[in-house]
């Protein structure tokens, strides 16, 4: 008998006295069946159309289905659908619905809640407003089957129901779907394997998700978010650790199960421990980047955006994000995830090779700088732009550029940054930030690389080069074509700076030896994941 | 009394008001943009621009400020922007693991700092003193987080006694709840307990000077009805002062100890809802603690004539 024990004992015999209450029995292999998991950030919201943060997005794939879904090939496999045809002319798409599916609440399935899901998906996925930009009409056929009629072809459109970026397609009751899409849902009944407990549901702190005994799996082998999602465990809890070292603690301690993202310098005391496993958990990974302000004197001078690129040593990024490992990063002369199809370094060769620091140094001179402060907004309550910032602080000042180096947090980065108002008065020349790996497989999800001044992301940059080599992208007839266009694309986007790749990193999951059938990828899959006590 | 009592609640209300005009204003003019949170990383200024709107945020000052005084008027503190909870809810779901961690600090305190203070006072000059105000000098000096950690990594990961983080409801045992807390409660006790040890010690040194303890002495009084009975009773004010005003020092502290220890309590909704600009929930938070503090002041002033009857209201 342990310390513990005896303590629990008499802790226990004083509170039945004390309070007439008593632990309630556990009945045995109830542990196993419950899968502890702590997830890279809170839950704080669960619309995954409304709030589009990867959290979010996560927890939704457990809970609501998709029509299609990508596989770790990255090819949209059907999984609520059965069948799909398309016209000759490619304008009109009709799918049918795999029989027997069925909602939380017990209702089929139907057309109809397909085509209110999909409307309000369109309204704010970038893939979904160029489907809607061409869109005659999206009509239920009949319970099962339904249409979408298009203007001009969309080749697309399979990938842009299965794919994994925020917000995905997915599928909810009519009655739900037809929230305003800028509007949060209060209703979570869903067509995925697991419920959500609501009624459980401590915001910041826990969520609860509960198998779906009436869902209906694939037979084909689950594979990312296709294929059969069977679920092995009874319940999921989702257990927010605002504290890495907590977390590393609890998963040590056999408290938790699993943890979504271990922090580098905590890695090597979990890899220590023999009941824990630990492997790289997405292989997309991630992209480090920092964006200049194209609006604005100095960085609306390409030479000055070339200059920066040309000094910049993504190991330096890199090792201040990842530490000493090695395993954990490789340099980016692009911007497209290393290892999938699409990947190029066309036009890299500004970000290879030895910095040269004076050719820098001149080129911005002959840009007109002179010596105005470069307001770089630093969030410091995220480690990857923390530690971005302070080398970017530290690089500018080796350029002899005078930084003005705002410390803050990632709530004010994220407004500061939608100023379009001189650095001075309010507004800004640089921030960092990163990207899911994910996000950067091709141009669709890619909101970062669009290059469409005033519509394109924050820095607002304006290169037709690029723009024109999305566009071929989109009308890209075979995997030969896209990678010639995507080839293109990166040479148009590092010559005219869209934005600074910092560089290529991984992050690692750690779970403990008792759960066996974790698979690596963009989001923590938990079909085919199993626990024994 | 009761009319004092009565008088003293009457008085939280400006104070109320005064303090819900200046968090809306301070939030007002605050940078950051929870439409930006919400909208995600990827999402359009379009998109970030149509959820402001759909919040609200987008209205003047005083019509944002208006609704909002009109809503707690009507006992409404709001809906929270991201997780479509009333904020009401969020915070009762949040008390119980508050107010238990506080309650067990509080205890823990009471029960090591005062007889510390009183064996210190009664030692005075002596080896025992100097130990135990070097424990008080040590407790102030360690920040909570420090201290959490090192109970953490000896009791839950060496010793295996106790778990690591978490909450457990009273409804579901007494040792459950109690052994989620134990380690929390001293971490976030060790500066409470120096500073009520320090001050019971400096009160009850100026009372064992006092001529009636003489007087209790030459009565050939009993050390132990010296000390707990005449002096410390003498000696309470001070004490009850501090641990009123240590309240506050446990709120504060509790923001830490709860997220080192993954407590699913107020103090981390605070943080979180404050890293987010969950607007209604930061006010709810703020109007609910400065509840606290007001209510606090006035059972410290009721407790006085409780310890001492020369004081009336």
């Amino acid at each position: 008998m342990d310390r513990r024990t005896v303590l629990k004992g008499l802790a226990g015999a004083g509170g039945l006295a004390l309070t007439g209450l008593s632990a309630p029995a556990i009945a045995q292999g109830t542990a196993a069946r419950t899968l502890r998991f702590v997830p890279q950030a809170n839950l704080a919201n669960f619309d995954p159309i409304w709030g589009t943060q990867y959290v979010v997005r996560n927890a939704a794939a457990l809970v609501w289905d998709t029509l299609y879904g990508v596989d770790a090939k990255l090819q949209p496999l059907r999984q609520m659908v059965e069948s799909e045809e398309t016209t000759d002319d490619g304008k009109t798409w009709t799918f049918k619905l795999r029989p027997g599916l069925k909602f939380h609440d017990g209702e089929p399935v139907l057309s109809k809640d397909v085509v209110a899901s999909l409307s309000r998906w369109a309204a704010r996925d970038p893939m979904g407003l160029m489907i809607l930009a061409i869109q005659q009409e999206l009509t239920a056929v009949d319970d099962r089957t339904f249409k979408w009629v298009l203007k001009q072809p969309f080749p697309k459109m399979l990938y842009a129901l299965a794919k994994n970026n925020s917000p995905c397609a997915f599928i909810m009751p009519e009655r739900i779907a037809k929230t305003d899409p800028f509007k949060q849902i209060s209703d979570y009944v869903g067509s995925g394997p697991m419920k959500f407990a609501k009624s459980e549901w401590v915001p910041g702190a826990k969520s609860v998700f509960e198998k779906f005994a009436d869902y209906v799996p694939r037979q084909e082998k689950a594979s990312w978010l296709a294929g059969g999602k069977q679920i092995l465990v009874d319940r999921v809890e989702w257990l927010v650790m605002p504290d890495p070292a907590t977390a590393a603690a609890a998963l040590q301690n056999g408290e938790v199960d699993w943890w979504e993202n271990p922090i580098a310098d905590l890695v090597p005391v979990l890899k220590s421990n023999k009941n824990i496993s630990v492997d790289i958990g997405d292989p997309l990974g991630n992209i480090g980047s920092f964006r200049m302000n194209h609006l604005f004197a100095p960085f609306n001078d390409v030479r000055a955006r070339r200059a920066v690129l040309m000094a910049l040593s993504q190991e330096d990024y890199m090792r201040a994000i990842v530490g000493d490992d090695d395993a954990l990063w490789k340099p980016l002369p692009g911007f497209f995830t290393p290892g999938t199809s699409l990947y190029s370094e066309m036009g890299g060769e500004i970000l290879k090779g030895k910095r040269d620091l004076g050719a820098a140094k001149k080129l911005l001179a002959e840009s007109g700088y002179s010596g105005q402060p470069v307001t770089c907004l630093v969030a410091q309550d995220q480690p990857i732009t923390k530690a971005q910032g302070d080398v970017t602080a530290d690089l500018l000042k080796k350029l002899g550029m005078n930084v003005d180096f705002v410390a803050t947090d990632w709530g004010t980065v994220g407004s500061r940054r939608a100023q379009k108002t001189p650095p001075g008065q309010g507004g800004w020349n640089m921030f960092h930030t990163w990207h899911a790996g994910a996000d950067c497989i091709n141009p669709a999800p890619y909101t970062a690389i669009r290059a469409n001044g005033d519509k394109a992301w924050f820095g607002w940059p304006n290169s037709p080069n690029t723009e024109k080599e999305v566009t071929a992208w989109f009308d890209a007839k075979n995997l030969d074509e896209e990678k010639a266009a995507v080839g293109r694309l990166n040479k148009a986007a590092l010559d005219d700076v869209v934005y600074a790749p910092t560089g290529f990193f991984l992050t690692y999951t750690a779970w403990r030896k008792n759960v066996s059938g974790i698979t690596k990828g963009p989001l923590p899959f938990f079909w085919g994941v199993s626990k024994t006590a | 009394m009761l009319s004092y009592i009565l008088r003293r609640i009457l008085a939280t209300l400006p104070v109320m008001a005064i303090v819900a005009l200046f968090v809306f204003s301070l939030l007002y003019i605050a940078p950051g943009d929870p439409a930006v949170v919400i909208a995600g990383d990827q999402a359009s200024p379009e998109d970030v621009e149509r959820i402001r709107q759909s919040l609200g945020l987008d209205r003047p000052f005083l019509i944002q400020f208006g609704s909002w005084v009109w809503r707690i008027l009507h006992g409404d503190l709001g809906t929270s922007i991201f997780t479509n909870l009333p904020v009401s809810a969020m915070i009762g779901q949040r008390l119980g693991p508050t107010l238990s961690l506080m309650m067990v600090t509080l205890l823990l305190t009471i029960v090591v700092a005062v007889p510390l203070g009183v064996l210190a006072a009664w030692k005075a000059g002596s080896f025992i003193d100097r130990v135990i105000m070097g424990f008080a000098v040590f407790g102030f000096s360690l920040p909570v987080f420090v201290v959490g950690y090192m109970l953490a990594y000896v009791f839950a990961l060496e010793l295996e006694w106790l778990p690591v983080q978490g909450y457990t409801p009273l409804t579901e045992g007494f040792w459950p709840w109690l052994e989620n807390l134990i380690l929390p409660a001293i971490a976030l006790g060790c500066v409470y307990i120096a500073l009520v040890a320090r001050i019971t010690r400096a009160a009850m040194l100026e009372v064992l000077q006092q001529d009636y303890i003489r007087t209790a002495k030459a009565k050939g009084l009993g050390q132990g009805g010296i000390l707990f009975i005449h002096a410390l009773k003498n000696a309470a004010v001070p004490i009850v002062t501090v641990i009123g005003i240590g309240i506050a020092l446990l709120i504060g502290g509790a923001v830490v100890t709860e997220s080192v220890f993954a407590i699913p309590g107020l103090g981390r909704l605070t943080i979180d809802a404050i890293l987010r600009r969950d607007y209604p929930v930061i006010q709810g938070i703020v109007l609910l603690f400065s509840f606290v503090y007001v209510l606090v002041n006035l059972m410290i002033d009721v407790t006085y004539t409780l310890v001492d009857p020369r004081i009336r209201y």
